[in-house]
């Protein structure tokens, strides 16, 4: 067991290169699978890349559990796990910058309005043509449609991440008393927070596709529609899986009031992802 | 990797490198991994410039000699992808794996296991990256800045091509994270902020940039993948989105992307120039704060890659006068290691020779950047060989020359050996010979209206071009100059001092050449 | 040691002196034929000579400095590393010449944004790869694209010696013709990528992109012909497409117009934008042979920068034409290829771009060339059926 003032550097890692076969198989097999090939290739690629974090993350828990990480490990992992958040802001930046580039800018000048060809490009290419929000496009792009409302799903959704931070804060709270039993409660049910707010985003798109006719070829706006509730419900589901794996690593009687960095990674970033849907509820649904 | 193995660890025994070929594949050293990075950089840099030179073999005469035009683009934009991404950027990675940890006096980087991980994508993602020239069809030919609509006619190579950028931005992500939580948890006490070398600032600084704007091009890219397959219209107008949309989105990422290669090449030449004159850098608390601007202004003047885009008149004078402002703390930059220089005790080997010239020649394309800042004169400018000129100033004679100087100020501590300082000399000033003869006429051509991009040209530009073309294979082979040179310090020569340079100022200069494996297992005390 | 520094030293002069050569000729930005061009020269040149001072100077101060401290001359290293008063200095002086430049850009630019009262509309359109220039006040307009002696000499093994032509890559077809003294109005616009509409002589270069259109003005003083190209890579062809605009004085101009106004120019194979109306071809029965030959000429002009001129098409990019399931296959979906083009890709919709007859003749010559057989042949009757 290492002193706490000597800092752990594992030697050798095995992972990694597998991580990076695995990530190779699954992107090549992703391209061709797109190019109109097989999915083969993708599927073993995501297999073995999971393979490989069930594995890497193996290893750490076991080297955290036999108290080989010092506090100055500790603030390594918290400064690793803080700055992957904000990466993945600037990410989800991209995807809101697009969503208001569409609406200050490239709307309101296909319908004429603002300074230099801005009235030339509707009078003469898209003539007729009024900048709304939402809208398809002066063609139109994938037809007639209609607008997702925020009520009822997406205002349910908010208050079910609402909840869920809720949730996770009492566990986190009980952990801190050491009371575990109480922690693998909460996030029993902030996890099952997370599927829920997944099944009625799942349910929502299925109305989209069903119903309103709101597609990913909606023209801009279903394009940031689709794409920002898309990613963030990825992200949600990542974030209750794990989540989840915290629970079953608290079941299985890991971290202690001092000790329990991973459920707090895991708690940080199901803040960030509770903070960019309100975002979206905002700017997606609401304005 | 078993608890086992973990569990008996302890700093006493100072095991080396595990030996046979898997020591590369699975090491956590952070030396062994900067050498890695290193390596590949290098080799990246003979299959760029050889893209390069194929680019120069067809424009040194008018008319289509030697490939299709569609391949010729596919060169331009691969030879771009493959030096920024491939070249300059992992170069700058391996010399923060092997500097960053020895100058602040810690034992390794703080998570070697994602530094293995990081580094060990980088050839998997070229692999992607070059497969798509195989294709029928051709690699990439948009440009390497990928503009929409036209990227989008690519054949089967755009997605390739996308996940070989978002697999070498995982990788990036994760280098930066990294040597951020280095840079600030694993300093040796005492070793506060003010006290780094500049070097460690630089590229903490470059880290965070990193960290922002790599996320933002991947989040670029993966809307050019839904609008080519996933029916989505971010990027065309019918649909009431925008193709310059995408310009907005990509020079948001591309300008600070341009600092990330400069930056820490700032880093390498504050650490030689003081080196060589044996005096203390002048101004280093106005270095921080000019870089830390620099990284500052960068994320506010992307559009002026975009002054023929048509874009409101307000937002042209903003992102002029934004652009124009770089020049301040750039400026205070480069007086200050005049300053250095001044009344110093100046000697010129290999890497002072190449800080020099990079001092000099990144003057230039830093002034002819600022003409391109003037956004009248920009419009003439633009999209013509005078920006090629420009930023190959900046690049090749900035970002490619701080690593060659880096390479031979640090190469006797990495390997023990003092490099060939006669051949070292040769390479410097063939290389920056062919370099001018290859980049000027480039400013010429460029005035004279010849725009990039392009397979043949008018007969009026063609004899500089052919100078042009002749400057990059004698500045290219002039390369295996270098090549030779690393091999035989590798193999071996004069043995190096633990100092190597006199006027060496640094911890990297207190432990022994070559150093140890394992460093600054126990922290150094820091006066 | 001081043989290398002469070297340097010897190197830079000599840079320098190119340097200074960049103000005359063929090695500098032209001065152009409008006030802007005249403008944008001057600030050019401006802040081209402030850099040059600049550069100078802190070389000389480098140069010097390498000079005179250096170790093999006995120069002992000063200890001082900080100045807070020179600090200041270097920043602010920067800034006092920025903000001089600043101030006749912004001049310029603000006269370069204002298109207002407009003499004369032109709206240009980019495509893959060749302009189509239509003036708005009257019904004029066409395409232009690279000459075909040149066209021909650019392939790859053309064999063509490129030198003998004068403006090698600078002559088009059919020529945009302006007046001299009016303030020309351009709207430019794209059909599938963007271009860029660049003619140095005139400071215009304005992107063109697909869905919007960007304005920009001349005001030409000199009669003459002015040369310039596409500036936005734009695929394969981007390096031949070039502009060629002609300015005449006004009562030629007025002439010209006149002379194209009522049948609007009628060149080998591009015709106006709306083909039909000018295509009293149509009508009639056309033989195989006469479409084939007709055929051929519109297939080189129009189709063999992508599918190539001998039909095999660049695999992967562009595909062939020989063997093509499209070409041999029902006639009606070869039609409408062509017609409409395939949306997504760089095949793009010809309906606009050819008359009846040329596209009649084209499928019909797809159909049986490049060891095609399908032995059907199209009439133009059955493409103006479709419009
Ligand atoms: C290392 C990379 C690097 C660096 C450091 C820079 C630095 C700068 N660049 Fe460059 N640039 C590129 C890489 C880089 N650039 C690339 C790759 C492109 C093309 C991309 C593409 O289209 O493919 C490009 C293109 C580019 C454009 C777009 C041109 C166009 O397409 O039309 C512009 C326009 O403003 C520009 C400006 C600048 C400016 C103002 C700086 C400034 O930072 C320079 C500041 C430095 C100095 C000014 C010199 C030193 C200062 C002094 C000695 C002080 C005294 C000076 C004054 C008071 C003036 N650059
Ligand atoms: C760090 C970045 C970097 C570097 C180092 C370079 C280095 C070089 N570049 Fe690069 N270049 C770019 C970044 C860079 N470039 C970018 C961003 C673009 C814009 C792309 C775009 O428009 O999209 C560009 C575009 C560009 C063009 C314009 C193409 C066009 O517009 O069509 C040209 C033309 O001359 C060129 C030339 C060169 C040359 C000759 C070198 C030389 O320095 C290279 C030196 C050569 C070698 C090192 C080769 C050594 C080889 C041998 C000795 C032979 C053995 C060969 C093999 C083993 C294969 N470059
Ligand atoms: C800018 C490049 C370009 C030009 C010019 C061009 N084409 Fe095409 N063409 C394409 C591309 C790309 C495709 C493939 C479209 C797809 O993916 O289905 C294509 C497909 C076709 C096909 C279908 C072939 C097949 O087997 O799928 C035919 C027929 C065709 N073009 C005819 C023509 C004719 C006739 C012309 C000239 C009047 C022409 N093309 C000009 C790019 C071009
Ligand atoms: Cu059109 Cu380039
Ligand atoms: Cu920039």
């Amino acid at each position: 067991m290492s002193s706490p003032s000597s800092y752990y550097i594992p030697h050798e890692a095995k992972w990694p290169i597998v991580g990076s076969i695995a990530l190779f198989v699954f992107f090549m097999g992703f391209a061709s699978f797109l190019n109109g090939g097989g999915w083969i290739a993708m599927a073993l690629g995501a297999a073995l890349l999971i393979y490989m974090m069930v594995m890497w993350f193996g290893d750490v828990i076991r080297e955290s559990e036999s108290g080989m990480y010092s506090k100055q490990v500790d603030v390594s992992f918290r400064m690793a796990m803080m700055w992957f958040i904000f990466s993945e802001v600037m990410f989800f930046a991209a995807f809101f910058g697009a969503l208001f580039y569409a609406r200050q800018f490239s709307g309101p000048w296909l319908s004429g309005a603002g300074e230099g060809g801005a009235a030339a490009t509707n009078a003469v290419l898209w003539s007729g043509w009024d900048y709304a929000w939402p809208n398809n496009g002066p063609a139109e792009l994938g037809g007639e449609y209609n607008k997702m409302s925020w009520f009822p799903l997406p205002i349910m959704n908010t208050m079910i991440l609402l909840a869920s931070g809720v949730t996770v804060t009492i566990a986190h709270h009980a952990i801190k008393e050491d009371n575990r039993q109480k922690m693998v409660k909460w996030l029993l049910a902030t996890v099952a927070l997370g599927f829920l707010f997944v099944a009625c985003q799942a349910f929502e798109y299925y109305e989209a596709y069903a119903h309103l006719n709101l597609k990913m070829g909606t023209g801009i706006y279903g394009s940031t529609f689709f794409m920002l509730t898309g990613f963030h419900g990825f992200h949600v589901t990542m974030g209750a899986i794990i989540l989840l794996f915290v629970m079953l690593r608290g079941r299985k009687g890991h971290f202690s009031a001092t000790n329990h960095f991973a459920f707090e990674a895991a708690a940080w970033y199901w803040h960030f992802v509770d903070v960019v849907w309100l975002g979206l509820f905002i700017f997606v649904y609401i304005l | 990797m078993s608890t086992a193995t973990a569990d008996h660890h302890d700093h006493d025994d100072h095991h080396g490198p595990a030996p046979g070929l898997m020591r590369w594949v699975y090491t956590t050293n952070h030396k062994d991994i900067g050498t890695l990075y290193l390596l590949f950089a290098l080799v990246m840099f003979f299959i760029g410039g050889g893209m390069a030179l194929i680019i120069r073999a067809e424009l040194f005469q008018p008319g289509l000699q030697i490939v299709d035009p569609l391949f010729f683009n596919s060169m331009t934009t691969m030879h771009a992808l493959v030096m920024i991404f491939g070249v300059v950027m992992p170069a700058f990675v391996g010399l923060a794996n092997w500097m960053i940890p020895m100058m602040i006096g810690g034992p390794d980087m703080a998570l070697p296991r994602l530094n293995n991980w990081s580094f060990w994508i980088m050839p998997f993602a070229f692999a992607v990256l070059l497969s798509t020239l195989f294709m029928e069809g051709g690699g990439p030919a948009g440009g390497w800045t990928l503009y929409a609509p036209l990227s989008l006619q690519g054949g089967d190579n755009l997605a390739f091509v996308i996940f070989a950028i978002h697999f070498m931005g995982i990788s990036s992500v994760m280098g930066s994270i990294n040597i951020v939580a280095t840079i600030f948890n694993m300093r040796a006490p005492g070793m506060t902020l003010m006290k780094m070398p500049l070097f460690v600032w630089t590229w903490l600084i470059t880290a965070y940039l990193l960290i922002a704007v790599i996320p933002v091009l991947a989040g670029a890219v993966t809307m050019l993948l839904t609008d080519r397959y996933f029916d989505t219209s971010f990027f065309s107008a019918a649909g009431g989105g925008d193709p310059v949309m995408f310009q907005h989105i990509f020079w948001f990422f591309g300008h600070p992307e341009v600092y990330i290669l400069i930056l820490p090449a700032f880093g390498i030449i504050s650490s030689i120039i003081p080196t060589f004159a044996r005096k203390p850098l002048f101004g280093y608390a106005s270095m921080v704060y000019a870089t830390a601007s620099i990284a500052f202004l960068s994320f506010i003047v992307w559009a002026h890659h975009m002054f023929t885009v048509g874009m409101p008149l307000a937002g042209e004078m903003f992102f002029m006068f934004a652009t124009m402002m770089i020049s301040v703390p750039t400026g205070v930059k480069v007086f200050n290691w005049i300053a250095t220089m001044w009344r110093g005790s100046m000697t010129f080997e290999t890497p002072m020779l190449f800080a020099i010239g990079f001092l000099v020649m990144f003057t230039i394309g830093g002034l002819s950047g600022l003409m391109l800042a003037i956004t009248p004169a920009d419009i003439q400018y633009h999209d013509t060989y005078f920006v090629v000129a420009h930023f190959h100033y900046v690049l090749v004679p900035g970002a490619i020359y701080s690593i060659m100087a880096a390479t031979y100020y640090w190469i006797p501590k990495w390997t023990g050996n003092m490099y060939d300082e006669k051949w070292g000399k040769i390479h410097f000033w063939v290389s920056t010979v062919f370099l001018n003869v290859l980049f000027f006429p480039m400013h010429f051509v460029g005035l004279a209206g010849m725009p990039r991009r392009i397979p043949d040209y008018s007969m009026q530009f063609a004899d500089w071009n052919a100078v042009a073309t002749i400057g990059a294979f004698g500045f290219g082979f002039s390369q295996l100059i270098f090549v030779y040179v690393v091999y035989k310090c590798i193999k071996g020569g004069e043995k190096a001092t633990t100092e190597v340079w006199e006027g060496a100022d640094g911890l990297e200069w207190t432990v022994p050449s070559p150093a140890p494996y394992h460093t600054f297992e126990t922290p150094p005390a820091i006066r | 040691m001081s043989i290398v520094l002469r070297w340097l030293v010897t190197a830079y002069a000599l840079l320098f002196c190119s340097l200074s050569l960049a103000a005359i000729g063929d090695i500098n930005m032209p001065v152009g034929v409008t006030p802007i061009s005249k403008e944008v020269y001057g600030l050019h040149m401006m802040i081209f000579w402030i850099c040059c001072v600049i550069g100078v100077l802190v070389f000389a101060v480098m140069f010097y400095s390498m000079f005179k401290h250096r170790k093999s001359k006995g120069a002992k290293a000063a200890d001082f590393h900080e100045s807070t008063v020179v600090e200041i200095i270097w920043t602010a002086v920067p800034l006092v010449i920025l903000i001089a430049m600043a101030i006749p850009a912004a001049k310029t630019l603000i006269a370069m944004e204002d298109t207002s009262d407009a003499d004369v509309t032109i709206k240009v359109t980019g495509y893959q790869w060749k302009w189509h220039y239509e003036y708005l006040d009257s019904e004029i307009s066409f395409f232009s694209s690279l000459d075909a002696d040149h066209n021909a000499a650019r392939q790859v093994g053309s064999g063509i010696d490129v030198s003998q032509f004068d403006n090698y890559l600078k002559e088009v077809d059919n020529e945009l013709v302006l007046p001299v003294g009016k303030k020309i109005r351009f709207l430019h616009t794209a059909s599938d990528v963007i271009h860029s509409w660049w003619v140095p002589a005139l400071a215009v270069k304005k992107d063109a992109i697909p869905g919007f259109i960007n304005e920009n003005w001349a005001l030409i003083e000199e009669p003459g012909v002015y040369r310039g190209k596409c500036a936005e890579l734009c695929g394969r062809d981007h390096g031949f497409m070039p502009i060629v605009v002609r300015a005449v004085p006004e009562e030629e101009y007025e002439q010209w117009v006149a002379e194209m106004s009522p049948a609007p120019m009628v060149a080998e194979t591009s015709e106006d934008s709306a083909p039909a109306a000018a295509d009293g071809d149509a009508e009639r029965e056309w033989a195989l042979a006469e479409l084939m030959e007709k055929g051929e000429s519109v297939y080189n002009t129009s189709c063999a920068a992508c599918h190539q001129a001998n039909g095999q098409g660049l695999p992967g990019a562009f595909p062939a034409i020989a063997g093509s399931p499209v070409a041999t296959g029902p006639v009606d979906a070869h039609i409408n290829v062509i017609y409409a083009g395939v949306s997504g890709t760089a095949m793009a919709a010809f309906a606009n771009q050819l008359s009846d007859s040329d596209m009649a003749a084209v499928i019909t010559y797809q159909r049986n060339a490049f060891g095609n057989t399908v032995g059907d042949l199209v009439q133009p009757s059955a493409i103006k059926a479709l419009r």
